[in-house]
């Protein structure tokens, strides 16, 4: 952030402020070691990436080709690809639609109860994944949606829609009192005042709340794996189709394992601004 | 034609016992700028913000015209408010922001500009309509926030405290504007405040108010001049005026002096019994040869007015006096003087309610002088 000024503590040394700085960045380099070591490796042959380790190699997109090529029987990469989309962005869109009427109802013009329903609303969130597969499992099967787009869609939804009441929530208390109030004296109705005042005002927290949605959407395992194992399903079980008994499959792996992080990580770095600016304005009261 | 009427208008917030305004009772006139003054804490702004709509009433009912607007929705009640911390839509141009009502209303997009442009010209907001409120000053910021309320073209306008994130020499300025485009205007305006001096410049008429309880409504003169109670005496005025506990002895005694009240026919009520509290303003103190001895505490010179802070030896306590003398005044803190009443002197009731207001004058008392000791710098 280039606006923000530059903070110098008075009187601090150098010497101890340029140790943390090092520190800092060995911890950064550790934490990124393995994503780095993981790129390194998809463009390995399989040979050189199960030998020992070496940083010198001549770098082939053949694992790419590999990865995408669609075999008849197995999840496509395409169509694993095309299944995330629709769910994440499906999923991402009705949460938004349910979170923003319920955290104005939250925050703006407080229900009765406002504290109960927030605590029930995070509730869900206490149950173990694990403990709750079964119930899940069964109604599934019994509603004829398992393998389907939809179980998923309808699981992503209720799994971010409480995150995002609850973060939405708090960006829409932001919002100053009277701006409202202004925009009630100034004859905008419910409607007007949330979409002409509320809503562009709270647009960098909207934003950060819906990446968190597609983030968590896109990164789903658990659930993709139990409900939606075989076709209709998701990048992630994309990406263990790699995983093979026969053979050295490390750099295949690999060169699948970036590709589902892609889109990922390039929403975070295009919204990255939105996102710090969005998740600061929540914490900062 | 409007005019806006409190009767009886009561709210209580939640979770509280005592009424944030008690049973209201307020008529504004056509064009009248009537000024809501008081303490925090004592209900103005509830006050305003009941006539916006804003808060719900609990008992009692709000007229804007002949029409009972208690339970009508903010929208629709025809009013525009200016706020203390103006409120502009941040995401919207200086234009936009002015203009958000008319859109709301549906004003054809002509029509809209040429209204927003013709207020901008008023308040020499032209070169700035593209802009958008974080790249204004505060002054501009504040002719903004007025702007919008005009261009609406409302019956009423409310203003809460919007001076008050001013500076003060810009204040004073804004402060002769906002009466002048007022008048000009002729349209009905509630402005609330917490400063009494902003309250009597403005005003048509002051509503002074404590704990939701209105205490006068009248003209700044008649406030300053012949206050109802003692909280509106103590209140309005600046230095404030100088009240005294002078319990219930007859004949009324002043530290070491005798206060001999004026004319005969305002003694009546001092025959009742009970503790009563005497009131001068700082202008009525002289200080100099006077049968009330005092002490010099400090001297404010501040070159048109001198106020001098006195302290008097009053039934064995110290009490603080404060005189507005005309300058040239060379008396120094420490030095011991006298101090004589020439002006009028308000007796309030153990209830607090002004029971006559007279000439006075001190006479040297022939009562046994108090028990304490001499005050420390009286050595000279």
């Amino acid at each position: 952030m280039s606006d923000e000024p530059k903070v110098r503590a008075v009187g601090e040394g150098r010497i101890v402020n340029s140790a943390f700085g090092l520190l800092a960045w060995i911890v950064g380099l550790v934490f990124f070691f393995p994503v780095f070591w993981m790129v390194l490796n998809s463009f390995k042959s399989e040979q050189d990436a199960n030998t020992s380790p070496k940083l010198f190699f001549h770098p082939t997109l053949d694992r790419y080709r590999d990865v995408t090529k669609s075999t008849t029987g197995l999840l496509s990469f395409a169509d694993a690809f095309a299944n995330s989309a629709v769910v994440v962005l499906l999923s991402t869109a009705i949460v938004m639609a349910l979170a923003i009427p319920a955290a104005y109802a939250l925050a703006i013009r407080p229900v009765a109860k406002w504290r109960d329903v927030l605590f029930f609303f995070i509730s869900t969130k206490f149950l173990p994944v694990v403990a709750s597969i079964l119930p899940i499992w069964i109604l599934a099967r019994n509603l004829h949606l398992l393998n389907t787009r939809q179980s998923l869609i309808i699981l992503y939804t209720a799994i971010n829609l409480p995150l995002a009441v609850w973060m939405l929530r708090s960006f829409f208390r932001e919002v100053p009192r009277e701006l409202i109030e202004a925009a009630e004296i100034d004859g905008a109705s419910l409607r007007g005042q949330l979409t002409s005042i509320i809503l562009p005002i709270a647009a960098p927290g909207i934003a950060a709340t819906a990446l968190l949605c597609v983030i968590f959407a896109w990164n789903e395992f658990f659930y993709a794996v139990q409900l939606n194992p075989v076709k209709g399903s998701t990048v992630p079980i994309w990406v263990t189709t790699n995983i093979s008994t026969r053979g050295d499959f490390l750099a295949k792996l690999s060169a699948a394992s970036v590709l589902a992080c892609i889109p990922v990580v390039l929403a975070g770095w295009i919204a990255q601004k939105r996102m710090i600016r969005g998740l600061a304005m929540g914490a900062i009261k | 034609m409007t005019s806006v009427r409190y009767d009886r208008a009561t709210r209580t917030y939640e979770g509280t016992s005592t009424p944030a305004v008690d049973a209201l009772d307020l008529d504004i006139g056509d064009g009248e700028l009537l000024v809501l003054v008081g303490p925090s804490g004592s209900g103005k702004s509830t006050a305003l913000r009941m006539l916006a709509g804003l808060e719900p009433l609990d008992s009692g009912a709000i007229y804007i015209g002949d029409r009972d607007v208690s339970n009508v929705r903010p929208r629709e009640r025809d009013i525009a408010m200016v706020f203390q911390n103006y409120a502009l839509y941040p995401q919207l141009s200086v234009a936009e922001n002015m203009g958000f009502a008319l859109k709301q209303a549906k004003v054809p997009k002509p029509e809209r500009s040429q209204r927003v442009r013709e207020v901008a010209r008023i308040l020499d907001l032209e070169p700035f309509l593209n802009r958008k409120p974080k790249q204004l000053s505060g002054g501009q910021r504040q002719r903004v926030a007025m702007g919008r309320a005009i261009v609406r073209r409302p019956a009423v306008y409310l203003m809460d405290e919007p001076l008050s994130n001013l500076d003060a020499k810009l204040r004073v300025q804004t402060r002769t504007e906002v009466v002048e485009l007022q008048a000009r205007l002729g349209v009905t305006t509630v402005y609330v405040t917490h400063d009494q001096v902003e309250a009597m410049t403005m005003g048509d008429r002051v509503a002074v108010l404590r704990d939701g309880v209105l205490q006068q409504c009248d003209a700044p003169r008649t406030l300053y001049h012949e206050p109802a109670n003692l909280f509106v005496a103590g209140f309005i005025g600046s230095p404030a005026m100088n009240l005294v506990a002078v319990g219930d002895e007859r004949p009324l005694r002043l530290g070491d002096a005798q206060l001999e009240l004026g004319r005969p026919s305002d003694k009546a009520p001092l025959d009742a019994a009970g503790a009563m509290t005497v009131g001068f303003r700082p202008e009525a103190l002289q200080v100099g040869d006077g049968p009330l001895r005092a002490q010099i505490r400090t001297v404010e010179d501040l070159g048109s007015e001198v106020f001098v802070h006195l302290a008097v030896d009053h039934r064995g306590e110290p009490l603080p006096l404060v005189s507005k003398m005309q300058p040239p005044f060379d008396g120094q803190p420490g030095q011991s003087v006298g101090l004589q009443i020439a002006g009028t002197t308000h007796v309030f009731a153990p209830d607090g309610s002004r029971v006559a207001s007279t000439t006075a004058t001190l006479q040297p008392g022939a009562a046994p002088a108090p028990v304490t000791a001499d005050s420390p710098g009286s050595a000279l």
